[in-house]
Formats: C-alpha cells, sequence, structure tokens
C-alpha cells in the first residue's frame, strides 16, 4: 500500500512533491493504521486515491494558472517578440498542414469505402503499355473464371447531353455494369444504386444523380421516379448518390448501365473499359494477380489473334496515383518541412535570444527556489502557448488556402475535395505546434541554460557568449542557409522547367482561336448525311459572323484526352518492330470539316485540305502529319500513297506539320486526320466532331452569345459546353505544374523572408553581446574595416557551410523530381549558382548592419558596462 | 487591518476545505495533520480532508496570504521539526469572516422560507 502511495505522489507536480510529500505519507500511513477491517481500510484506500487525482490536478492547474499569469506578464513586456514568434509558428505550422491535408487526402488516408483495402483496378497489359482498358469480352471472360474476386465491376466515361431540365446540359455521365457500387461498397443517399437487375437487357434505362447534379439541377427536389432525356433517350432516375460519392472522377455527375451489344464482344481490340475489382476475403493481391495471370494466359492461348502478348495489370486503388501527381505532392511536402524548419529554427533563435537576456530573471528565481523543473515548465508554458496561437492562426490560414490548391489533385483520382481541416489534420496541427513548442523552444534554451544559472547573476552576462550557445547558435543559421538552399534550387529547378514546357511550340497557333463544345447526341445523329447538315449550317452562319475569319469542328481538341490510337496497315509491307495491337505501327485519329488546318494554323505542308467533296460515295482519303510521313515513307512521296486505318483503306490526300497531342511534355506522334463526312453511318461512336473551332479577331463575351444563338438555332437540343480559348486549352495542361512551381516559389519567398530576418536577428544579437570584446579590439587600435571584415567573416563562413549542405540536399531532392523536371537535369549548373547567389546576397545584407554597428563600437561605453 | 470590501466580495465563496482550514486556525497556529483532525473532530468526521486536498489548499492559501507558515513553534519536547505549522492572517480572518456572513445571510434566507429551523 505504501508503494501505491508513492506512485500516486508522482502524480503531483515535483515542487508540490518536494515540499509536501513527507507529510503527505506520514497523513495516509496513520490513517491507514487506523482504518480498521477489510472494508475500512478499502473505503480509506478508495479515498486516498480519490483525493490523490482531483488534488494532483488541481496542483497542476494552480501551477499552470500561475505560469499563464506570469507569462502574461512577462510577454506583455516584449510585445514585438510576441508578434514575431506567433507569426514564425503561424507561417511554419500554416504551411506544413496546408500540405499535409492534401498529401494526407490523396497520398495516405483510406479511401472512403467500406473495406477499401481490398479494392483493386485492373488493366490489360500489353509489352509497350503496362495500363490498358479492358475489352468487354475480355472483361467478361476474366471475370466469369477469376475465383479470387469477389465482385469485379467495369466502367467508361460516358459524357451525355442531359435536355428537358432547362438549358440542354453536358454531363459528364459514367456507364457502369451492375457490380459497380457493390464492389465499392457505396449507398444512396436517396432510393437505390445500380445493380445486376439494372444489367438485363430488357430492363429499363435508369440513372443514380451525383448531389452536386441533384442540387445543381434540382435544387434537392424530390427527384426519384422522374424522367431525365440523355443523348434523347429517357431514363429514371431512381437514386441520389451522398455528396462525399463521386468515383470514378472527382466531377462525375451520374451513372447509367453500362449496355454492351453483341458488337461489342466480338472484337477483343475493343478497349475502352475500366475495371474495379473487391477481393475475395482471405485473399492477397499477389494470389489474385497469379490467378488473373493464369486467366490471361488461357485466354491468349484460346484468342491468339486478339490476345497475344495480354496479360493483366493489378494495383490497389489506392496506389492509382499517378506518378506525377504523387512526386509533386511528396515534392511540395518536402518543401513545407523546409519552410517549417526555417520557422523553427527562427523560433528557436528568437527564444535563445530571449532566453539570454531573461538569464537574470531566472536566475534570480533559482536562487530564490525555484528548482529546474519548475522554470522548465514555465517555459514550457510560455512556448507551447506561443507556439499554440500560432498553430491555431496557421490552422485558420491553411483551412483558407486548401480549397485553392485543389487543382493540384488530379480530378481522376478518387479523393473527396480536401476541404476544410478535420480530426486529423486537427492532430497533425496539434503535433506540429507541440513539436515547435518543445523541440525547438524549450530544448535550446534550456540547452544554453545548462549549469549557468547563478551566472547570470552576475551582473553582464558575458557566460551568454560562451561556446556552447555560439555554437547552438551558429548551427541554427547554417540550417536556415541550408533550407532555404533547398528550397531555393528545387523551385528554381521546377521553375526552370516550366518555363521550359510553356515554351514548347504546340504545332498550332493557340492566339485568336476559340474552342466552343457542342456535343452532338450520338443517338440523334447517326447518320452521316444529318450531322453532316448540322455542321454545314453551324459553320456557315458562324463564318459569316464579324471578325470569324475561320471555323472547323474536329473531334478532339489537341492535349484533350481522346481519339485512341489506331493500328496502321500498308499494303505490302510486314509490321515490324513490334508486336500485338500497340507497336509502332499505330497513329492517333481525329476526324476534322475542311479548313480545320486553317483555323487551327497548323501548317499544310504537302497536297491539299479536304474539301466538299470528300464524302462517303468519294474515294477515302486522309490527311496525315509529318511525323507520320517519317515512319512509313520516310523517303518517299507520300501523296497518293494508301493505308489501312479506321476500318477502311485511305489513300494520303495530304500533309501537315506535327502538333502535340498528348500535352506540351510529350514529343508529337504520327497523327491521321479524316474528313468528317467519311464516318460511315452507325460507327466510330466517339469520334464524332464535337468541338467548333474558331478564328476571331476578338473573341469577346458577344461572339460567344452569337455562336450560342446559332447553335441553338441549328439544334435547340444541343447543348454548348465549355468555351476555351486554344491558349486556355494548352493552359489547362500545364496547371498543375504552374500551380506547384507557384506555390514553391511562395514557398521559397517566404523562406528567404523568414531566413533573412533570421539571419539578421541572430548576428545583430551575436553583435550586441560582443560588444565588450569589440570595443576592447577598437581600443586596442583595429581599423573599423577590420572589425567589419570579422562579422562579415563569420556570417560568410557559417552561410557558405548552410549553403553547402542545401546543395547536396537539393541535389538529391531534384533527383527525387527528376521525372518533373523536362529536360532540365537534376545538377543544373545555373540554378544551383543562382541560388547560391540569392542566399550569399541575403547572408549578406543581413549582417551589413550589425556589422556597421560593431565597426561603430563605442570602446569606452562598451568596456565602461562590462 | 480593513480590507476592501470589494476585494474580500471578489474572493466568495471560499471552497469549502479552505474555509475549514481557515476555521481551524483561527484560535492557533497548528501543523498540517492537526488541521486534518481538528476539521474531522468539529465536523464529527462529516467532513474529511485528503491529505493532498489539504496540502494543495494550504498552497494556495499561502499564495493567497490567508495563512503564512508561523516562525514559532511549540516547546522542543512536543515539536516534530519535520512538520510546518501555519498561522492565519488578517487577511485570512477577514476574508473567513466575510465568507461566515455570506453564508449566515443564506441560511436567513432559507429561514425566511421556512426551510432553516427558527433559532437555531
Amino acid at each position: 500500500m505504501k508503494r501505491v502511495h508513492e506512485l500516486l505522489l508522482y502524480l503531483y507536480p515535483a515542487a508540490f512533491r518536494a515540499e509536501y510529500a513527507d507529510e503527505m505519507r506520514r497523513i495516509v500511513a496513520d490513517g491507514n493504521r487506523q482504518a480498521s477491517g477489510v472494508f475500512g481500510t478499502l473505503a480509506f484506500w478508495l479515498d486516498v486515491v480519490t483525493d490523490a487525482l482531483t488534488s494532483a490536478a488541481g496542483a497542476h492547474w494552480d501551477l499552470l494558472r500561475q505560469d499563464l499569469g506570469y507569462m502574461r506578464r512577462s510577454l506583455a513586456r516584449s510585445p514585438g517578440f510576441v508578434v514575431t514568434a506567433i507569426a514564425v509558428s503561424a507561417l511554419g505550422i500554416g504551411v506544413t498542414t496546408t500540405v499535409f491535408t492534401l498529401t494526407d487526402r490523396v497520398l495516405l488516408r483510406q479511401l472512403p469505402y467500406a473495406g477499401a483495402e481490398r479494392l483493386v483496378k485492373l488493366w490489360e497489359a500489353v509489352p509497350q503499355y503496362s495500363r490498358m482498358e479492358l475489352s468487354p469480352a475480355n472483361y467478361r471472360d476474366l471475370k466469369s473464371r477469376a475465383r479470387s474476386l469477389e465482385t469485379f465491376a467495369a466502367y467508361y466515361f460516358n459524357p451525355v447531353n442531359l435536355v428537358g431540365e432547362g438549358e440542354p446540359l453536358r454531363v459528364r455521365g459514367v456507364a457502369v455494369t451492375g457490380e459497380f457500387f457493390v464492389t465499392l461498397g457505396a449507398e444512396p443517399l436517396l432510393g437505390r444504386v445500380l445493380d445486376g437487375a439494372d444489367d438485363r437487357e430488357s430492363a429499363e434505362p435508369v440513372a443514380v444523380l451525383s448531389y452536386r447534379l441533384w442540387q445543381s439541377l434540382f435544387g434537392g427536389e424530390p427527384v426519384l421516379g422522374r424522367t431525365v432525356r440523355l443523348d434523347g433517350t429517357p431514363y429514371e432516375v431512381v437514386g441520389v448518390m451522398p455528396q462525399d460519392f463521386t468515383y470514378p472522377a472527382r466531377d462525375s455527375d451520374l451513372w447509367t448501365t453500362a449496355r454492351f451489344g453483341p458488337d461489342d464482344f466480338e472484337d477483343r481490340n475493343n478497349n475502352y473499359l475500366y475495371g474495379l475489382a473487391r477481393l475475395e476475403a482471405g485473399h492477397t493481391l499477389e494470389e489474385a494477380r497469379s490467378e488473373l495471370t493464369l486467366v490471361a494466359a488461357r485466354l491468349e492461348e484460346e484468342y491468339p489473334e486478339t490476345n497475344q502478348d495480354v496479360s493483366v495489370t493489378m494495383i490497389r486503388l489506392r496506389d492509382d496515383v499517378p506518378r506525377d501527381a504523387r512526386l509533386m505532392l511528396w515534392g511540395l511536402a518536402g518543401a513545407s518541412v523546409c519552410v517549417l524548419l526555417i520557422a523553427c529554427t527562427n523560433l528557436a533563435s528568437l527564444l535563445l535570444a530571449r532566453g539570454l537576456e531573461r538569464d537574470k530573471e531566472l536566475a534570480v528565481r533559482t536562487a530564490m527556489g525555484a528548482g529546474r523543473e519548475r522554470l522548465v515548465r514555465q517555459l514550457l508554458t510560455e512556448n507551447l502557448a506561443l507556439a499554440g496561437l500560432g498553430g491555431f492562426i496557421g490552422l485558420l490560414s491553411a483551412n483558407a488556402v486548401v480549397p485553392h490548391l485543389v487543382r493540384l489533385v488530379p480530378a481522376s483520382l478518387p479523393v473527396g475535395e480536401p476541404s476544410a481541416a478535420d480530426a486529423r489534420v486537427l492532430w497533425f496541427a496539434v503535433l506540429v505546434t507541440g513539436v515547435t513548442g518543445i523541440g525547438f523552444g524549450v530544448l535550446p534554451a534550456m540547452r544554453g541554460r545548462r549549469g549557468m544559472e547563478l551566472s547570470g547573476l552576475r551582473e553582464g552576462v558575458r557566460a551568454g557568449i560562451g561556446g556552447r550557445r555560439q555554437r547552438l547558435r551558429s548551427l541554427l543559421v547554417a540550417v536556415q542557409v541550408m533550407a532555404t538552399v533547398v528550397l531555393l534550387t528545387t523551385s528554381g529547378l521546377l521553375m526552370r522547367a516550366l518555363v521550359r514546357v510553356s515554351s514548347q511550340d504546340p504545332g498550332f497557333r493557340t492566339e485568336d482561336v476559340l474552342a466552343v463544345q457542342t456535343p452532338v447526341a450520338w443517338t440523334a445523329y447517326q447518320e452521316t448525311a444529318r450531322r453532316a447538315a448540322l455542321y454545314d449550317r453551324i459553320l456557315t452562319e458562324t463564318r459569316a459572323l464579324p471578325g470569324v475569319s475561320h471555323a472547323a469542328f474536329t473531334s478532339y481538341l489537341p492535349m484533350e484526352i481522346g481519339g485512341g490510337i489506331w493500328p496502321v496497315k500498308i499494303p505490302g509491307r510486314e509490321e515490324t518492330g513490334g508486336s500485338g495491337r500497340q507497336g509502332p505501327w499505330t497513329a492517333s485519329l481525329r476526324f476534322v470539316t475542311p479548313g480545320f488546318f486553317a483555323t487551327m494554323g497548323i501548317p499544310l505542308r504537302a497536297g491539299r485540305d479536304f474539301d466538299e467533296r470528300d464524302n462517303g460515295t468519294a474515294r477515302y482519303v486522309a490527311v496525315v502529319s509529318e511525323s507520320f510521313v517519317e515512319r512509313f515513307w520516310p523517303d518517299e512521296d507520300p501523296l497518293g500513297k494508301r493505308f489501312e486505318f479506321g476500318f477502311a483503306e485511305r489513300e494520303v490526300a495530304g500533309v501537315v506539320g506535327d502538333i502535340r497531342v498528348r500535352g506540351l511534355e510529350r514529343p508529337s506522334e504520327p497523327q491521321v486526320y479524316l474528313p468528317y463526312r467519311q464516318v460511315p453511318d452507325g460507327s466510330l461512336i466517339g469520334y464524332v466532331p464535337k468541338e467548333l473551332v474558331l478564328r476571331a479577331a476578338a473573341s469577346g463575351e458577344t461572339l460567344v452569345a452569337e455562336v450560342r444563338r446559332i447553335v441553338r438555332r441549328a439544334d435547340a437540343e444541343l447543348p454548348v459546353g465549355k468555351v476555351r480559348t486554344l491558349a486556355e486549352v494548352v493552359g489547362e495542361q500545364t496547371t498543375p505544374r504552374r500551380v506547384q512551381v507557384g506555390l514553391l516559389g511562395a514557398f521559397t519567398a517566404l523562406s528567404l523572408t523568414l531566413s533573412g530576418i533570421g539571419l539578421y536577428g541572430l548576428l545583430a544579437f551575436s553583435v550586441s553581446q560582443r560588444r565588450g570584446e569589440l570595443g576592447l579590439r577598437i581600443a586596442l587600435g583595429a581599423p573599423v574595416s577590420g572589425i567589419v571584415a570579422m562579422v562579415m567573416r563569420q556570417a560568410a563562413v557559417l552561410t557558405a557551410a548552410g549553403a553547402s549542405a542545401g546543395i547536396a540536399v537539393g541535389y538529391a531532392a531534384a533527383r527525387g523530381l527528376e521525372s518533373l523536371l523536362f529536360g532540365v537535369r537534376p545538377g543544373d549548373a545555373p540554378t544551383y549558382l543562382i541560388a547560391g547567389g540569392i542566399v550569399a546576397i541575403l547572408a549578406l545584407s543581413a549582417c551589413a548592419l550589425p556589422a556597421l554597428r560593431a565597426a561603430r563600437v563605442d570602446p569606452t561605453e562598451a568596456l565602461r558596462t562590462e | 487591518m480593513k480590507y476592501d470590501a470589494e476585494r474580500l466580495e471578489s474572493m466568495l465563496p471560499l471552497p469549502e476545505a479552505t474555509f475549514h482550514i481557515l476555521t481551524a486556525l483561527a484560535d492557533c497556529d497548528r501543523h498540517g495533520y492537526a488541521i486534518l483532525q481538528d476539521v474531522a473532530a468539529r465536523t464529527q468526521g462529516r467532513f474529511r480532508l485528503g491529505a493532498g486536498t489539504l496540502y494543495r489548499s494550504l498552497q494556495r492559501m499561502l499564495d493567497q496570504g490567508f495563512i503564512v507558515e508561523a516562525r514559532e513553534r511549540p516547546a522542543p519536547e512536543d515539536d516534530d521539526e519535520r512538520r510546518r505549522y501555519y498561522r492565519i492572517t488578517p487577511l485570512g480572518r477577514a476574508v473567513a469572516r466575510a465568507e461566515s456572513r455570506r453564508l449566515a445571510g443564506l441560511v436567513a434566507l432559507a429561514r425566511a422560507r421556512g426551510l432553516a429551523p427558527r433559532g437555531v
């Protein structure tokens, strides 16, 4: 029992224990003796434990209140210090919390689905591409044979025109198989989700709405049982999903049932399905992989024509984050750690300087009996309170900033909008605040104070200049310089990469060209002639608008996903250099109307553009790109050459310049343009032209309104989607990169400012501490220039040490980010030179003032104060 | 010594333990254990101070200036030098009086409503 009480005593603050433990022991021992019987003893000890728990908490609270009161008085005397310390912590904690929120949502957090660890994504894999969409036939066979998958769903993006609810609207639909929702374990907010019964051929067409579409289109009104027309077909709304359900993309609007026709199952080269499965409980990913690889091998034997070298790729849904997005986020996380490190070292320097100023006060308190624990506790309270206030402000700013950074997260990722901070982020902020307050606040202060409690009582605090503190301050300076250089070099390299990417020639004109989405509903325009009539009408009227010089339609804009990669066959020539569907004998496809090349500013190198003669009854022709010619007829005249492409034999009528199809960072690839009238009725659904491009001197609101009117008159059910300039289309492609460079730039600017302040503060403080020594030197005849040089030298050595470490770490970081650097080498010398130069200038300017002040020290005054 | 009534008011109500300790110290200096015993005796064991509560209260009262440590100690044969003796200060006495008045006022109120017997 005695031991129990000894343990209970440890609940009290040390000072309290030192003061009263003896007497408390005696009282408890007496009480124990007097307690009679088992129940009496038990009751007594119950009282002792309850009393210890309540009074110990009270004793701590008393101390905290005292400390807070003391802190308030002490901090009120130095408001400058308080504001700086809070601002510095707020910056560090705010930046780190912001980046953590993003990184957490995208890379760390478990996905918001039940049993999410068992969810996997599946692709077909061929030697050239490890992730290729599934064909319906292969999906069906894999699904029926795989035993390690509990459910296996497939989906494809199926944008559709929604009419009948106000303005015609282009919505981002997703066509899914019946197992889609059950695989994800998703429950509807209203009504029901799609299920296996909806897959039956006789089933009525039904749709499930996203929360966002339900709110924006129906204002949250009862909607179940209502009919919406999608691409001309009526669908009954059977459910609404909750707000946080957005799979497979953040902007998914509605889900309909994927319907496969007999044609879909006949052609195993028809790859357009994404596979999503849930592993059978008890099966590992590896087991499922092995099983599906075996199934794929069997399919390869059964269908050697189409499934040669076709295997399966399977990864966890959690890991389905594009490498670039992953790298960008880790890069930002690293940068935010740099900012936090700079903020923390700054805070530590501030507290160290303040600790020195407070030596005398602390020494007095020590002399009066305050124990070391008591003083640490006081410092802890003060620093945690400062960091806590900083953390609070940081968290508020993170909360405000995060929604604006959503553009960094690819829309295709299955993560919700990273918006308000939640419990995880709060805990993270508390942790960072704790580390900032304790790690960088109390420990350095106490380290510096070790063994000098009494020395502070002497007049003049020469003890403070002692080696240990000096070393600690030097270390803080070097760390700040290092972190700043790391940020400068990495953001510098990424900035250079951005400049390089942005200066790439896309191969078409970006100025003065407007792109207007006019997605014709396939169901209404199956006949080519009907479609041609629509395009002709819109184009004729658009071209007549004032200021419009050219107009045309295309199936896909450059830089936009779509178009597909199609096999090329040249009569009489054997395919070499590749196997299966995705060899080098491929090209991407675009259907266009006459005038497309002139509108886009794509130069015609040889032959002719399409014209009205290129219709369904004429000989099938094609215009090809220069890289197409280089690949297939490198030293020949391509005009008049024939090749098989897109289910028909075509003759080369013209050659145009290359354009960058898959973004500025990817090289040009062979392109085939086909005339819009030569799409056979009812085929090539996805390739119908649906982007109206027009070149106009001024693309103002009036012009857009006119175009809308023209489209409306041509077909009242045809929605007008996004209206953008081509410069915007290209810009969107580099948006994540620009946002990242912007963020890194902001971090770098912050860290430069912080480092500047930190360096200045530390050097100024160091000089003020050395007044006596400097005065003595001056009194002994040291020249002013010598004093200035001495102070500057000290800063230069520290800066050089920090910068060298920073360059080494920066290089390592750049190696990690190499794939984002687009042609800029991780060891790009000019970047490192500029970074080093900026830091050198910063350090020199930061120490110039203290150095000059040192040189102006009045020897007599300085010596008198010693 | 006169104390500003407003200042005294701001210290009320006193925690029960504080009031009992002040009462125990009203007639003579006592050490911690003696206070504990006095309180138990005067309340017939109805109010028992735990050791932790006692010393936490004593520490707070020292900080607030309600009590001080007494310099004079009993005769050596009665003394245990490890023990500390506490003495009530004029402030402690004033605040205890103020608390008594406050409690008496409450009893008077209750009496007026027939909640407390008259003449007690």
